[in-house]
């Protein structure tokens, strides 16, 4: 008995055409994210966040707003990455994962977009 | 479904702790997902002026808001830290049965200092006496 699906047979491309695609950019976006991260925060938390002209100012600043714009780019598509395994792992019915698929695909890329539209705000 | 085996038999497993630190590295990165939409939402906040920036600060500093910021804490620093240690096994390394739990249990103590510690200037940056 063969483990390989019939449609695999057929399109003869290995494991999923794609190879290691998303488990490498996963993996970029991981790596990426530990200094957007840790650069951030630090950043953010030196701080007073209840003043709200010492936020503007902060990141109407062009390094703070550029680690923002990475931050909020790299945290979207590693997201989009990792929300997509689970819904493909734990959702089985056919039309309820492409639905929930396409819906995470929406949500991260309205997301990335009010978050790099409001830095641009900020500091432009 | 397919006829054909599936893997994996999660039943045939003995439990072991380390499952619960695989499944945990799920759960946090799905609640740090919203913690990442509640992040650009305060960043809009802050783009639409004084006024809504106050409303966001008021709904962040409200019971609601302060179990949120713990719970997003939480689960961003645990993912972070547990993605670090899944780093080192893609280079090959700790994937030993003993190298693996020790550094699990380093995950899980490093996680619950690091989230006590950005909390903490988290409380100082917002102005608030403490988290509770």
């Amino acid at each position: 008995m063969s483990l390989r699906t019939p449609l695999g047979k057929v399109l003869g491309r290995g494991a999923a055409g794609e190879g290691v695609g998303h488990w490498w950019v996963q993996r970029l976006t991981a790596v990426a994210l530990i200094p957007l991260t840790v650069s951030f925060a630090i950043s953010l938390l030196g701080h007073s966040l209840q003043s709200y002209e010492e936020m503007r100012a902060w990141l109407s600043q062009p390094w703070p707003a550029l680690i923002a714009i990475l931050l909020i780019l790299t945290l979207a598509w590693h997201s989009k990455l990792g929300v997509q395994v689970v819904i493909e792992d734990y959702v089985h019915d056919k039309g309820a994962k492409t639905l929930l698929l396409i819906s995470s695909i929406f949500v991260h890329v309205a997301a990335a977009a009010v978050g790099v539209f409001a830095i641009l705000v900020l500091a432009l | 479904m397919a006829s054909r085996p599936l893997s994996p038999h999660l039943g045939v497993y003995k439990f072991m702790y380390t499952m619960s630190l695989s499944i945990l590295h799920r759960i946090t990165g799905c609640v740090a997902t919203v913690g990442f939409l509640a992040f650009v939402w305060w960043l809009m906040a802050l783009a639409s002026g004084r006024e809504q920036y106050a409303t966001a600060m008021r709904l962040l500093s409200g019971p609601v808001g302060k179990l949120l910021l713990v719970g997003f804490t939480f689960s961003f620093v645990y993912h972070f830290c547990n993605g670090i240690r899944h780093l080192l096994w893609d280079t090959g390394r700790g994937l030993e049965r003993a190298q693996a739990r020790r550094s699990g249990a380093i995950v899980v103590v490093a996680s619950v200092l690091l989230t006590a510690l950005v909390l903490w200037f988290a409380c100082s940056a917002m102005g608030m006496e403490s988290i509770v």
